[in-house]
């Protein structure tokens, strides 16, 4: 689907390539923070405006005052290059949106799931939407103040991670923290990337 | 829209009680782009400076070239002029019918990701912020 522009006018210089990062995680454990920490801008924030018929649970004949439902995403910039973009969104928090989760994670070429040690399972559905789907994720403890320190083998083991899968310790708040989660995600996402070329040949 | 706080005798007033014009009279009722399917971080750049002469635009039409001056994402586009996605998405269908935006789509990224140079010079632009 890399269908660069063929018609552009003369002179336009050639629009950068895109890419996209989610951060996902339970509520409150930081994914607009962490969004924000790394962004060359404030976090924006988009809508998208849902009819109930698309979330699939609501029959809406008779219903008056029902017509839609609004998911917002915040999500931020970092221009790379002059040929490179790099966006990150903070995936909606609540469980019933996960179509709004299949449209973002199309094309992604990754995710960090932040979890907060004193609500683990907060983390799970993450961790499950994208094991499922196959995207390369990193697992990246958001170091509270206050909140009891783990080691991070205890913090794999209880999650049941793929040995494989990084878990890094962060400080969300922090640029040089959140960029190295950024980084590790990278390069996991490469090796992934790797190991699954060499298993098809 | 969702009334902010937990009060129940909030009252909807200014952004809580939503947008003034519907998203749809924005669009006069069109739920899908006349053309492309713009993701949301396709980039969309104006091939005009100024489109304000060009009949059968609306206001919007008009705000996204003046924001596409310099490159935008459609979630920025959306974000930025308080609109929604989707109504962003058929307002960009409109101006690409029209030539008057250009549109890079990402690259399609389950199956085939970008190549390895892609990754490398993420991490190298990350480290070098």
């Amino acid at each position: 689907m890399d269908f660069g522009p063929s018609e552009r006018p003369a002179g336009v210089a050639p629009l950068p390539t895109a890419i996209k990062i989610l951060i996902a995680g339970g509520f409150g454990v930081g994914k607009t923070t962490m969004v924000g920490a790394v962004s060359e801008t404030r976090p924006l924030r988009t809508e998208e405006v849902l009819t109930e018929t698309g979330v699939g649970i609501d029959d809406l004949s008779g219903v008056e005052e029902k017509g839609t439902t609004t998911v917002a995403m915040d999500f931020g910039r970092i221009t790379i290059s002059d040929d490179l973009v790099l966006y990150v969104f903070g995936t909606p928090g609540q469980d019933r949106f996960w179509f709004v989760w299949d449209e973002l994670a199309l094309g992604a070429i990754g995710a960090v799931v932040l979890a907060d040690t004193r609500r683990l399972a907060d983390c799970f559905p993450s961790i499950d939407y994208f094991e499922g789907r196959g995207t390369p994720f990193v697992v990246a403890v958001n170091c509270f103040e206050g909140a009891r320190q783990h080691r991070l083998d205890e913090v794999q083991a209880a999650l049941n991670l793929d040995p494989g899968v990084p878990v890094v310790l962060c400080d969300a708040r922090q640029r040089e923290s959140s960029k190295e989660v950024l980084i590790t995600l990278l390069e996991h996402a490469m090796k992934t990337r790797e190991a699954r070329r060499r298993a098809v040949d | 829209m969702t009334v902010q706080g937990d009060s129940a005798e909030q009252e909807w007033v200014d952004d809580h009680a939503g947008p003034v014009v519907r998203p749809y009279a924005v669009t006069r009722g069109r739920a899908r782009p006349v053309t492309g399917t713009f993701d949301l971080i396709s980039l969309v750049m104006a091939t005009r400076a100024d489109v304000a002469s060009e009949s059968g635009l609306g206001p919007e039409h008009v705000a996204i070239v003046g924001l596409c001056q310099r490159m935008q994402s459609v979630a920025e586009i959306a974000a930025h002029l308080d609109l929604p996605v989707g109504t962003v998405r058929v307002l960009l269908g409109d101006l690409v019918a029209r030539n008057l935006v250009q549109v890079r789509e990402p690259r399609a990224t389950t199956a085939g990701l970008p190549d390895d140079s892609v990754f490398e010079a993420v991490i190298n632009g990350l480290r070098a912020l």
